[in-house]
């Protein structure tokens, strides 16, 4: 028992954890042609049906059970502000299981040539009094009734007073937006906090602009549309909730990692070695002083910065992404590559920071420009 | 004895109710038996009227719609409701929000409006995040309803702001120092705030026009640091601004779902 939890303890931390979702997640999810068929090949699209669902769930369950039995376990789920993210959790997986069940079997029936069954049920028509109000009508009264329930065997948290001068280690901002705050564990709050942000809801409102697939609109589907809904899913699974559940179950103090059955330990010390660029240019490879020009100092950086935003995109345009590029034309195109550049720019700069201990790639702080 | 024929039965009484001058003047079209006054239900009604009369049978199944949407709305309207309540105990100071949210819970009888509200809060987060990845997994954000699903990105913004800006009116250390990690990350903002990038840049001389007493972190919080200004600024937001706006978005999202050709579904 003691060495399950102490290896569940080691492999959920970031470093292993990450890397194994990244790892199976597009053969789960597969964008392309050839990974879908991988996925075919490893039957792992029988997840998506009713046996699958059961093992999902089960195994979750179970999961959760055997976790709840620990002290440190239960300390963290059973704060009354974490009890929601619990439920989000199991309400993801459930409708990501409901949603990818209706698609398969769409995806079965279009292969035969047939129609997706939301098409049957469309060919009749119905009144909205009585066939949809009472739908509305139990949902609501289900819903009202959960809250209450939640609302009576639950009571809202409430802390000490405010005191600015002590603040709590480890301060967390509401659990939304924690993926924001674990992503401060990698960028400057310039960018974690304001650039992220900003383009992660631009990027939203332009994905209806930028996906001009015209099938699966209005039904639920996956061949048809596989490159967008893998994007999608990547950025809401991984990048989203997952984020989440790490900055609110195993962020502790000091915003160090705590495994789910370890204790939040104020006094665990981890060690800071991290560097960056320009020092591992200079002083590593090249085994002399950093030089006082800034620029100069930090020419690496924005040398590989420029390679990674200017000549990857033309590069992609020309050979993996061709034909992405000629569906889109040039303007959405490049909307679209800086888009995911940067998404793809925050897996990239943890996996510096656990390869190479990268701190920060361009790193001027006398003006605050970090990167 | 009583004439057989003028005695009535109880729902013969109803039945005479529900079509005397006084029912008929509120709902126009009766009790809705015929397929006609069924439609006319929905047509009359104020409120029904965000449906349309008929829609495809796909559309109305919990299945495809997750009836997500409308659970956001409404718990959107419960939160409107409770917080309402909540007004009338709760006053914006340093000196008595705390206090008063303690009253809550031990002098108000059946106190658990808050609980509602605060769990409502959260359950509104997630209805409305399940309800965006429904929209995605059906692809309903493609033509005709693009402007919808961006429409749609606002209103989680907002749905994640109010929620922001009621976390900090409790006042206790929770409230304080997760608004003060927020916000913080405003102090960051490039050229606006005094610790992001591009700031110093703005001076003219010696005179910097972003400092920490003008910069977006100030504008946010109404002082250097989460304080008394911050807590008034963040109740009002809360209370009418925020809700006000998030109103009017949502009034253009159900306006254009009809204006799209209603709930998407297969061609
Ligand atoms: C306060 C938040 C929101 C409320 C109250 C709301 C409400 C609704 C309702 C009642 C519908 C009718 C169909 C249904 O129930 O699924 C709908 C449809 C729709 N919503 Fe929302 N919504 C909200 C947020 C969002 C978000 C965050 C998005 C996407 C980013 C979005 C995009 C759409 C789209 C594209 C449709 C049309 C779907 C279709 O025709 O199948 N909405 N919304």
């Amino acid at each position: 028992m003691q060495t399950l939890k102490h290896f569940i303890n080691v492999v959920s931390s970031p470093k292993i954890m990450f890397t194994a979702i990244i790892a199976v997640f597009f053969i789960i999810f597969p964008p392309s042609e050839g990974l879908w068929k991988v996925n075919k090949w490893l039957k792992i699209d029988r997840l998506w049906t009713k046996r699958g669902g059961i093992l999902i769930f089960s195994s979750l369950l179970i999961f959760f059970l055997f976790g709840v039995s620990d002290h440190n376990f239960q300390k963290i789920v059973g704060k009354p502000d974490n009890v929601p993210i619990v439920g989000l959790l199991f309400l993801t997986v459930f409708f990501l299981w409901f949603s990818l069940k209706q698609a398969r079997q769409n995806d079965l029936r279009i292969a035969q040539g047939l129609k997706p069954h939301e098409a049957d049920d469309a060919k009749e028509k119905v009144l909205v009094w009585p066939d949809l109000v009472y739908i509305e009508f139990i949902c609501l009264i289900f819903c009202a009734a959960l809250l209450i329930a939640w609302s009576i065997f639950l009571k809202a948290p409430i802390e000490e007073p405010a005191n600015p001068t002590v603040s709590p280690n480890p301060s967390k901002a509401p659990w939304y937006f924690l993926g924001l705050q674990e992503m401060l564990v990698y960028f400057d709050p310039w960018i974690a906090g304001v650039l992220f942000p900003t383009v992660i809801i631009v990027g939203m409102m332009c994905i209806p602009y930028l996906d001009d697939n015209k099938n699966g609109n209005g039904y639920f589907s996956f061949y048809e549309r596989k490159t967008a809904i893998s994007i999608f899913l990547f950025f809401w699974l991984v990048l989203w909730v997952f984020l989440i559940v790490t900055g609110t179950f195993l962020r502790g103090p000091n915003w160090n990692f705590f495994g789910p059955f370890e204790y939040w330990d104020p006094h665990k010390l981890e060690a800071l070695t991290n560097v960056n660029l320009s020092e591992l240019v200079y002083m590593i490879f090249l085994k002399r002083s950093l030089p006082h020009n800034i620029f100069l100092r930090e020419l690496w950086g924005f040398l590989s910065l420029f390679c990674y935003f200017g000549l990857l995109p033309l590069i992609l345009a020309k050979t993996a992404l061709k034909g992405v590029y000629q569906k889109l034309g040039n303007l959405r195109y490049s909307i679209f590559i800086i888009l995911l550049l940067m998404s793809v720019g925050l897996p990239l700069k943890m996996f510096l920071r656990w390869t190479f201990n990268i701190k920060y790639i361009v790193a001027i702080p006398e003006f605050f420009f970090n990167i | 004895m009583a004439d057989e024929k003028s005695k009535k039965s109880l729902k013969e009484h109803f039945q005479d109710f529900t079509e005397s001058q006084f029912v008929k003047s509120i709902f126009r079209s009766g009790v809705p038996k015929t397929r006609r006054q069924r439609m006319m239900v929905v047509l009359n009604s104020v409120f029904l009227h965000l449906h349309p009369a008929r829609l495809p049978k796909h559309a109305v199944k919990v299945k495809y719609t997750w009836c997500m949407g409308g659970l956001s709305f409404f718990v959107f309207l419960v939160l409107t409701v409770t917080g309402i309540l909540l007004m009338f105990y709760y006053r914006p100071t340093v000196e008595y929000a705390y206090g008063d949210i303690i009253d809550l819970k031990e002098q108000v009888p059946l106190g658990i409006m808050r609980e509602i509200h605060r769990w409502g809060a959260h359950l509104m987060v997630i209805t409305v995040w399940l309800h965006m990845f429904r929209v995605f997994m059906t692809g309903s954000y493609k033509p005709p309803r693009e402007f919808n699903w961006t429409v749609g990105v606002v209103l989680l913004v907002l749905t994640m702001l109010l929620s922001f800006t009621g976390y900090l009116l409790p006042w206790d250390q929770l409230a304080i120092w997760a608004i003060t990690v927020g916000s913080n990350m405003a102090g960051a903002t490039p050229f606006l705030g005094t610790n992001g990038p591009g700031a110093a840049l703005l001076a003219i001389g010696d005179v910097n026009f972003v400092h920490s007493a003008s910069d977006a972190r100030f504008a946010l919080l109404g002082g250097r640091f989460v304080g008394e200004a911050t807590l008034l600024r963040f109740y009002v937001l809360h209370c009418i601004g925020l809700p006000f706006i998030i109103m009017i978005f949502m009034i253009v999202h159900f306006w254009r779902v009809r204006k799209d050709g209603g709930i998407s579904g297969p061609t």
